[in-house]
C-alpha cells in the first residue's frame, strides 16, 4: 500500500475523531455523550498498543504470561469500585485534576509530594509514549510499500505525533480548571475503545476461522511444534510466583497509571457510572484476550520466524494478501495509540503545570500579571507540556533505538508507577500515613527499581564486558541487581517489583509510625480516610485558624479566575452560607472555598500556597483539630439534632406531666394516709380519755365496772402502740429503707413457729390448724419478717372463721423454682368487691365480725411489702370458693 | 326522761358515754352504725342523737341526711362526735343540719354540758 494512501486514511480517521470530539463537547449533556457506557468504555484506554500488538508478541514467545496484565484488573475490579468511589468522592469535592494532585492533597496539599509523583509519572510514562509512537511507526512501515524515510520531515510518524499533540491540546486544555470534564475527549476515547476491540476481534476470528479451521485446528497443529509445552503451561513454582506478582502489578496499574486515574476519576461524572463499569471493563478485557493466543499461534505456524511477533496481528492479513484487512488492523492499533497518548499526555501536562511548574517558580509570575492573561498562561503551559511530551517521546524513540519489546517497557513503567501504591492505597485507609513517609517510601522504591532494572540494562548496553549484573557491584554477590540479597529465581521485572515494594512499604510504614505529620496533613488525612463522613461538610470541614481578609483573598481569586468568575463564585459562597458579604474578616470556610476553586486551575499545592500568602495561619493542635471536626460533624447534623431535640422536649414535657400527675396523686394519697392515721390514732385516744374521765368522775362506780373501764383503757393503749409501730413499719418498708435480714432457714420450722405463736388464741376459739405435708426445704429469707407475714394472715383467718368449727390449713408446694405457701380457712371468705383493696393501708372489711377486731388495718399492706422485699408475691386465690385462701410465693 | 341515742362503732367510747349519760338521768339507746340507729328511731324518736361519722355500713353523713328528710324526726337534736377534725369536715357536718360538732378526743363533761344546753335552752 502506498504511503499517501495510508496517510490519507490516517488523516481522514483523525478528522472524523476531531468531528466527533467537537460534536460531543457541544452536547456534553446529551444521552449519547453522558452515559455509563461511554465512561466504562473510556476506561479501556488501558489497552494501548502494548495490548493490541504486544500481547500477541508475548504469547508467541513466553506463552500465557501475557494474561496477567489483564487478569489483574479483572480480579481487582470489585475492589476497584470501592476505592474509586472513595477517590472520586474526595476528588470531586477538592477539584482534583490528577493522581499527583490527589496524593498531594491526601498528604496535606504537600507541594513536594505532588512534584515527586509528577516526576515519577513522567519518568514512567514518557518512554511508554515513545513506544506507542514506535508501534505506529513500525506498523506504518510494515503496511507501507514505499521506501522507508529516515529524514525527519518525510517521516510520517513525526506528523502523526504532531497531530496527536494538537488533538490533545485542543480537547484537553479548553478551560483552565483541569478538574472539569472533557466530554469530547472521553467520547472519542470510548469510540476508539470500541473500534480497537472490534478490529482485534475481527482479526482474531479471521486468524482462527479463516486461516485455520477453528481453535482445535490451531491447537492440534501447535502441539506438533517444538517447545509448545512451555508456551501453554506454567513450568514451575517460579513461574507461578511470577504470575502472581504480575497480576498484583497490573492491579496497581489500573489505579495509578495517570491515564487510568484521569478516565476513571477526573472524568467521572456520576458515581452511578461506576456500577456499569464494574462489569463492562472486565468483560472488555476478557474479550480482548480471547484470540490473543490463537493469533500468536497462527503467526508462529504461518509466518517466517524472523518477523517480530509483536506485529503478527498485522503480518497475518498482509501475508495472505489482504491489504484492506491489514489497514483495518493498523487503524485499530492507531486507535489504541491515540487514546493512550492523548490521555496520558493530557494528564501528565496537567501534573506538570499544576504540580511542578506553577508551584515551583511560576506562581510568582502568575501573581504579578493581570487575570485575563493568567488563564491563558496556564493553558499555554499545559499545551507546551503536551507538545514537549509527545514530540519529546518521538525524538526519544528515534534517537534511542529501543531494544526492548513493547511488553517489557510497559512492565518497567508499571513497576515505577507501582511505587505510588503504598502512599496511595494505604493513605486512603490509614490516617497515620504521613507526607514524609510517602516521600521516603516512593524515593527508596524508585531507587531500588532503578538499581535492579534500569541500571543493569544501561551497563549492559553501554559498558562492554561489564560484570555488574553477573557478579554484582565490587564483586559483592548479595548486591547483584538481578538477584538482590540472594533472591535469584525471579525474572528481572518481578524481582525489581518485589524488592522495591518491600522497601517502599517498609519505609512508608516505619516513617508513618515514627514521624507524625503536622496538623494540616493529619487534617487532610482524616478528610480522605473518612471521606464519606465529611462528604457533606465541604468548606466547613477544613480545620484552620488564623486571620484572613476578604479583599485580599478576592484579589488572589481575581488573578486566576478573572473578575466575573470570582464575583460569581463569591456570590454563591455567601448565599450558600448566608453570610454578610460586607464582613471584612473571614473565617476558615472562605479560605477553604477559595483553595478549592483554585485547585482546579493551579493544583492543590499551589492553591494552598496562594491562599496562605494572604492569610496569617496559626498552627492548630491535634485536640483542637479533633474538636473542630467534632463541631463540624455537629453542624451537619444540626438540623437532625434540632428535630430530635424538639421531639425530646415534647417527650420530656409529657414525661413531666405524667410525673407531675403521679406526684399530685402521691400527695393526695399522703394526705389521705395522714388523715386516716390521725383518725385511727384519735379514736383509741378518745376512748382512753372518755373512760379515764368517767372513772375520775365516778367514785361510786361498782368495782366490777371500774375493772372493765380500766381494762378498756389498757386495750386501747395497746391498740395505739400497735398502730404506731405498724405505721412506722409500713413507712420504712414502702420507702425501701428497711433492709431484710436474710439468712438460710428451714421453711417448715418457720411455719411451725408461726402456728405455735397463735396456738393459744386458736385453741381458745376452738379453731383447728392443720399443717400436713410441709416441705422440708431451706430458703433464703428474713425469718422474723416471714413470721410476721404468716402470723398476720393466720390472725386474719382466725378473726373470720367460726368458733369451734373453724379450721385453717397450711400447705406448701414446689412449683418450678418457687415454693407456694397456701393458707386456706373455712371462714366466710373475702367478698369479691373487697379483693382488690384488702392489701391497701387501713382497709378494713365492712363484713367483720360483731365486734370490731383489734387491728390496725395495715397488716396485709405490710405483709405484701415484706414479700415484695423477698422478690415474691402475696395474693388472694380467688378460685378458692370456700373461705379465704392466701398464697405466698417465695423463690427458691 | 330525755331520750338519747348514741351512734358509734367504738364499743369502748359507747360504754363510757352510756355510763356517764345514764348517771345524768338520760334514757340511753345505742346503735353501732346508721342503719341500726334508724331501726331504733322507727320505734323511739330520741330527743338528741350523738352521731359518729366514720362507721361501717351507713356512715354519719348518710344517717343525718335520712333523719333530716323525715319530718317525724324533726325534734331530734343532733351532735356529731367524730375524729374528723378538719375545718372542712366540721363545716360539712354543720351544713348537713347538725346542732353541734364535737371532735375526738373530747371532754365527757363538756359533751354533757352541751347536751344539757341544747335540750333545756
Amino acid at each position: 500500500m502506498a504511503n499517501y494512501v495510508i496517510i490519507l486514511v490516517i488523516v481522514g480517521y483523525l478528522v472524523c475523531l476531531f468531528g466527533l470530539g467537537i460534536w460531543a463537547d457541544k452536547r456534553s449533556d446529551s444521552r449519547w455523550v453522558h452515559n455509563p457506557w461511554v465512561y466504562g468504555l473510556s476506561l479501556a484506554v488501558y489497552c494501548s498498543a502494548w495490548t493490541y500488538y504486544g500481547s500477541v508478541g508475548i504469547a508467541a514467545t513466553d506463552g500465557v504470561s501475557f494474561l496477567t496484565t489483564y487478569l489483574g484488573p479483572v480480579i481487582a475490579f470489585p475492589l476497584w469500585i470501592i476505592i474509586v468511589k472513595r477517590v472520586v468522592l474526595v476528588s470531586k469535592q477538592y477539584q482534583v485534576s490528577s493522581i499527583a494532585d490527589f496524593i498531594s492533597l491526601r498528604y496535606g496539599n504537600n507541594r513536594s509530594i505532588g512534584a515527586l509523583v509528577t516526576i515519577i509519572c513522567v519518568v514512567a510514562v514518557f518512554p511508554y509514549i515513545a513506544l506507542q509512537l514506535k508501534a505506529v511507526s513500525e506498523t506504518f512501515d510494515i503496511l507501507s510499500t514505499s521506501p522507508k524515510s529516515t529524514f525527519l520531515f518525510t517521516d510520517s510518524t513525526f506528523y502523526i505525533a504532531i497531530l496527536l499533540a494538537v488533538f490533545a491540546a485542543l480537547f484537553g486544555t479548553q478551560t483552565t480548571d483541569a478538574s472539569r470534564r472533557r466530554s469530547g475527549l472521553v467520547f472519542t476515547v470510548a469510540i476508539e475503545s470500541v473500534l480497537k476491540l472490534v478490529f482485534f476481534l475481527v482479526i482474531g476470528i479471521y486468524a482462527t476461522f479463516y486461516l485455520f479451521d477453528g481453535t482445535s485446528d490451531i491447537f492440534n497443529r501447535m502441539t506438533a511444534l517444538e517447545g509448545f509445552e512451555t508456551l501453554a503451561t506454567f513450568e514451575n513454582m517460579e513461574a507461578s510466583i511470577n504470575w502472581y506478582f504480575m497480576i498484583a502489578l497490573s492491579f496497581f496499574a489500573i489505579f495509578l497509571l495517570p491515564r487510568q486515574f484521569h478516565t476513571s476519576v477526573v472524568e467521572n461524572t456520576a458515581s452511578s457510572h461506576l456500577k456499569k463499569a464494574s462489569w463492562l471493563f472486565p468483560l472488555y478485557l476478557l474479550l480482548f484476550n480471547v484470540f490473543v493466543i490463537f493469533i500468536a499461534w497462527a503467526g508462529k505456524l504461518l509466518l517466517s520466524q524472523d518477523l517480530n511477533p509483536d506485529y503478527y496481528t498485522l503480518y497475518l492479513p498482509l501475508h495472505e494478501g489482504h491489504q484492506l484487512l491489514g489497514l483495518m488492523v493498523f487503524i485499530g492499533g492507531l486507535s489504541s495509540v491515540i487514546s493512550m497518548v492523548v490521555v496520558s499526555a493530557l494528564s501528565l501536562s496537567t501534573m506538570i503545570s499544576n504540580n511542578l511548574i506553577i508551584p515551583y517558580g511560576f506562581l510568582k509570575v502568575l501573581n504579578q500579571h493581570d487575570p485575563s492573561s493568567n488563564a491563558q498562561r496556564i493553558k499555554n503551559i499545559r499545551r507546551i507540556a503536551i507538545f514537549i511530551l509527545i514530540l519529546g517521546a518521538y525524538f526519544f524513540y528515534v534517537n534511542f533505538n529501543i531494544e526492548l519489546s513493547l511488553f517489557s517497557i510497559g512492565l518497567i513503567a508499571f513497576v515505577i508507577i507501582a511505587q505510588l501504591a503504598p502512599a496511595f492505597f494505604i493513605g486512603l485507609f490509614w490516617n497515620r500515613g504521613s507526607a514524609v513517609a510517602a516521600k521516603v517510601g516512593i524515593l527508596v522504591g524508585t531507587i531500588i527499581t532503578f538499581y535492579t532494572l534500569a541500571l543493569p540494562f544501561i551497563t549492559d548496553v553501554f559498558i562492554d564486558g561489564s560484570t555488574f549484573t553477573t557478579a554484582g557491584p565490587f564483586q559483592i554477590a548479595l548486591l547483584k541487581p538481578y538477584a538482590l540479597f540472594g533472591l535469584d529465581f525471579m525474572p528481572p521485572v518481578t524481582h525489581a517489583f518485589f524488592w522495591s515494594m518491600v522497601f517502599n512499604l517498609l519505609f512508608y510504614l516505619v516513617f508513618s509510625v515514627t514521624r507524625k505529620g503536622n496538623y494540616r496533613e493529619r487534617n487532610y488525612a482524616e478528610l480522605v480516610v473518612n471521606a464519606s463522613r465529611y462528604g457533606q461538610l465541604q468548606e466547613n470541614a477544613f480545620v484552620w485558624r488564623g486571620e484572613a481578609f476578604k479583599s485580599e483573598i478576592e484579589k488572589v481569586l481575581v488573578r486566576f479566575l478573572g473578575e466575573r468568575n470570582t464575583k460569581r463564585a463569591l456570590d454563591l459562597f455567601y448565599r450558600k452560607y448566608d453570610l454578610d458579604p460586607n464582613q471584612e474578616k473571614v473565617d476558615a470556610r472562605l479560605v477553604n472555598f477559595s483553595e478549592k476553586i483554585l485547585t482546579g486551575s493551579i493544583g492543590a499545592a499551589s492553591a494552598k500556597l496562594m491562599i496562605s500568602s494572604v492569610v496569617k495561619e496559626q498552627p492548630v493542635t491535634l485536640p483542637e483539630v479533633l474538636k473542630i471536626l467534632e463541631e463540624n460533624k455537629k453542624t451537619i447534623s444540626a438540623n437532625k439534632e434540632l428535630q430530635q431535640k424538639s421531639y425530646d422536649l415534647k417527650r420530656l414535657t409529657e414525661n413531666l406531666k405524667v410525673a407531675n400527675d403521679a406526684l399530685v396523686e402521691k400527695d393526695r394519697q399522703k394526705d389521705e394516709f395522714l388523715d386516716t392515721v390521725a383518725h385511727e390514732l384519735k379514736t383509741p385516744t378518745a376512748s382512753i380519755r372518755a373512760a379515764s374521765e368517767v372513772l375520775a368522775e365516778s367514785e361510786d362506780m361498782p368495782p366490777q365496772l371500774k375493772q372493765k373501764f380500766l381494762h378498756n383503757i389498757v386495750n386501747d393503749a395497746d391498740r395505739l402502740t400497735v398502730l404506731i409501730t405498724n405505721i412506722l413499719d409500713l413507712e420504712k418498708l414502702s420507702s425501701g429503707r428497711e433492709v431484710m435480714n436474710k439468712g438460710n432457714y428451714n421453711l417448715k420450722q418457720t411455719i411451725e413457729k408461726a402456728v405455735n405463736g397463735i396456738f393459744q388464741i386458736a385453741r381458745k376459739k376452738g379453731v383447728h390448724i392443720s399443717t400436713p405435708n410441709l416441705l422440708e426445704i431451706t430458703l433464703h429469707y428474713d425469718e422474723d419478717r416471714i413470721l410476721q407475714v404468716l402470723t398476720n394472715i393466720l390472725s386474719n383467718s382466725l378473726k373470720f372463721v367460726p368458733e369451734n368449727t373453724g379450721s385453717i390449713q397450711i400447705d406448701t408446694t414446689k412449683v418450678k423454682n418457687q415454693v407456694h405457701i397456701a393458707i386456706a380457712d373455712n371462714g366466710k371468705g373475702i367478698p369479691e368487691e373487697d379483693v382488690p383493696y384488702i392489701f391497701d393501708k387501713f382497709y378494713q372489711s365492712n363484713n367483720q365480725n360483731l365486734k370490731k377486731p383489734v387491728g390496725s388495718g395495715m397488716g396485709l399492706a405490710i405483709s405484701r411489702h415484706i414479700i415484695a422485699h423477698h422478690k415474691g408475691r402475696l395474693y388472694v386465690d380467688t378460685t378458692h370458693n370456700q373461705g379465704a385462701k392466701f398464697i405466698i410465693e417465695l423463690n427458691t | 326522761m330525755k331520750k338519747l341515742l348514741i351512734v358509734d362503732d367504738e364499743p369502748n367510747i359507747v360504754m363510757s358515754l352510756e355510763y356517764a349519760f345514764q348517771k345524768q338521768g338520760y334514757q340511753v339507746y345505742i346503735a353501732r352504725d346508721g342503719s341500726e340507729a334508724l331501726v331504733i328511731m322507727e320505734k323511739e324518736v330520741p330527743d338528741l342523737i350523738i352521731l359518729d361519722i366514720m362507721m361501717p355500713q351507713v356512715d354519719g353523713y348518710e344517717t343525718i341526711q335520712i333523719i333530716k328528710q323525715n319530718p317525724a324526726f324533726a325534734k331530734a337534736k343532733i351532735i356529731f362526735l367524730s375524729a374528723k377534725s378538719k375545718a372542712s369536715d366540721i363545716d360539712k357536718g354543720l351544713a348537713l343540719g347538725a346542732d353541734l360538732y364535737f371532735t375526738k378526743p373530747f371532754s365527757v363533761k363538756k359533751l354533757i354540758g352541751a347536751v344539757e344546753a341544747l335540750l333545756n335552752h
